[in-house]
């Protein structure tokens, strides 16, 4: 037991590793000169010596990444070109949005998406699998604008009956808080529906396979019961393990949506800080999504080692 | 019952091929084929078959509602809309399989580095975790504030993110593979390492890699669409599908069509690539399709 939790979380610290090096190499190795493009297509020849100052561009490679990570590693993510201000903070600022409309859209994935793909499981090759597994491949072809725009239209413009866009703290007020969560969890929540239901599909049928199936239904057990507490508990794993991998592709689904939605969420900071071609912010959003991934996997992992004492990597 | 009979009765006649029969048994994927096939001819064609110019402005028609002159209806500068979204397929398409093509022909030849030479595995499959730890339309946005804007800048932003599922793919396919007695058996022959690779070890990639590459272009396609409707894709004075739809957001509640028309079209290219793929994936491997 407690070599593996030791070894699972010293493996996290390569993946950043790695995700730190690609950050701090792409800005690097672009072609052309990192402070000319940062600096835009307006700046001064000044302005770009400036640039390359601020940023230390002028120091050897080496020298830049060593003083880059140490600083990392206190937690400073550095400075903001265009608002001069720490980007810790900036991220910190723009997380509720993000976080709200990424747990909301999970709840709702997990809630319907599971029931389905059991159904469509228990009743392999039916009408019913094949309307449901359908309707998921349709789902997740629809680009997540066309569904957001379609119930903005719907529920907002003609019924009238929820905000369009924007959001509104939890600490202000909850109910405005969930009105304007409404539309957008849906939005997102379709896409990852789909996504979620083919998995559980797929494990659910390789477990309805098994021996201790047959056997639980030899015994006479009800059929809900064999579904739910034999089939679905030790299919959960691996549901629950793409559910953690799926989370970058969630990420990248809250980007698109708080755009459509107009919600000042961690997307919209990185859209604005593209536009404005502020690389550390683009810089920290990256290092720290990608830590937020890393220690979500980790956290499932280490929480299914500690309930099947099978599960040794 | 028939046809079980007539099969057996007449070995040859079930190798004919018949579209009918096809239909029946693989109604998905056919569907999805032809329609990809006709989305892809009406691309083509597009310089042909579009009524109007694409670029064209003619303010005294903006946001004309579809029908008459202008089936998808025109944009907020008078632009025939269904002349841009035919054009706008173009660049979809162009994009899709560009960026399956490509990131399966790098995902590929790493992977096979990978699976083959343990010391380069070690290295590589940590680097492809730490792309992988990055949503990758996060990276393609990040890529994309590097350099300029230009078509080949979002083929490159797209690709990148996508090499590592394939790395893993091919390397699993390679590990398993080099355990087999066969290859023990040509490396004793005396074998030699490019020969073994080509001959031995490579085709059995192919089966998952075309399905891998199918699923590859539909998200490309997807991804494509996400980056320009964010203002950081595709400059914005081509037609394509997400420019179409990041132009036509301005004016949702005045011309709703100005994204309904080129999102239709958008998804319907997606799902045909998707069900494509799946029907792949189920003719190329009898195992899995018991499955899924």
């Amino acid at each position: 037991m407690g070599p593996y939790i030791l070894r699972r979380v010293l493996a996290t610290i390569p993946v950043m590793g790695v995700v730190a090096v690609i950050v701090f190499l792409m800005l690097r190795l672009s072609p052309g000169d990192p402070a000319a493009i940062l600096a835009g297509d307006q700046a001064t020849m000044a302005d770009i010596a400036a640039i390359r100052e601020r940023l230390g561009l002028d120091q050897p490679l080496l020298h830049q990444f060593v003083v880059w990570v140490g600083e990392l590693l206190t937690g400073d993510l550095g400075k903001s070109i265009y608002l001069n201000r720490p980007v810790t903070g900036l991220i910190l600022e723009r997380v509720e949005p993000t976080l709200a409309l990424s747990i909301s859209t999970m709840i709702f994935a997990i809630l319907f998406a599971v029931p389905m793909g059991v159904v469509a499981a228990w009743r392999a090759g039916s009408w019913v699998d094949q309307t449901i597994m359908g309707l998921s491949v349709l789902a997740f072809s629809v680009p997540v604008f066309l569904i957001g725009y379609g119930l903005v239209i719907g529920f907002a413009l003609r019924l009238d009956l929820l905000p369009v866009q924007g959001f509104v703290s939890l600490w202000d007020n909850p109910v405005g808080f969930a009105r304007h969560l409404v539309l957008p969890t849906m939005t997102l929540g379709l896409v990852y529906m789909a996504l979620l239901a083919r998995i559980t599909r797929a494990t659910m049928l390789d477990v309805l396979n098994e021996d201790f199936i047959r056997t639980a239904r030899a015994k006479g057990l009800a059929e809900p019961r064999v579904l739910i507490l034999h089939a679905l508990k030790n299919a959960s794993v691996p549901i629950v393990t793409t559910i953690g991998l799926g989370i970058a592709l969630l990420i990248g689904g809250v980007v698109v949506t708080e755009s459509v939605f107009a919600i000042p969420g961690i997307g919209r900071l990185t859209i604005e800080a593209v536009l404005q071609r502020d690389y550390p912010v683009i810089q920290g959003v990256i290092l720290a999504v990608a830590g937020v991934y890393v220690l979500v996997n980790l956290a499932i992992d280490l929480t299914y080692s500690a309930l099947d004492p099978r599960i040794r990597f | 019952m028939s046809a079980i009979l007539e099969a057996s009765a007449v070995p040859t006649a079930s190798r004919r091929f018949r579209p009918g029969r096809m239909l029946q048994r693989h109604p998905f994927p056919v569907v999805g084929g032809v329609l990809l096939g006709l989305l892809v001819l009406s691309a083509l064609a597009a310089p042909w078959i579009a009524p109007h110019d694409p670029i064209e402005m003619n303010i005294i028609d903006r946001l004309q509602p579809p029908g008459g002159d202008y089936l998808f209806g025109t944009d907020a500068y008078g632009r025939d809309l269904f002349s841009r979204v035919l054009h706008g397929g173009r660049v979809s398409i162009l994009i899709g399989f560009t960026v399956a093509a490509a990131s399966t022909v790098i995902g590929l030849l790493i992977g096979v580095v990978a699976g083959y030479f343990r010391l380069a595995d070690a290295i590589i499959m940590r680097v492809m975790d730490g792309l992988m730890a990055i949503p990758g339309i996060l990276l393609a946005i990040a890529l994309m504030s590097l350099t300029r804007a230009s078509l080949w800048v979002v083929v490159v932003a797209i690709t990148i993110p996508e090499i590592p599922r394939v790395v893993r793919l091919v390397r699993a396919v390679v590990l398993s593979v080099r355990e087999q007695a066969y290859i023990q058996a040509a490396t004793a022959i005396g074998t030699r390492f490019p020969r073994l690779m080509r001959l031995h070890i490579l085709p059995s990639t192919f089966a998952p890699l075309i399905v891998q590459a199918t699923y590859i272009c539909a998200s490309a396609v997807l991804t494509e669409s996400y980056l320009s409707f964010l203002g950081v894709g595709t400059p914005p004075e081509i037609p394509s599908w997400g420019n179409i739809i990041a132009e036509g957001r301005l004016y949702v509640q005045l011309a709703f069509w100005n994204i309904l028309f080129p999102g239709i079209a958008l998804a319907l290219m997606v799902l045909s690539v998707n069900v494509l793929g799946d029907g792949l994936r189920d003719a190329l491997d009898p195992r899995l399709a018991r499955r899924l």
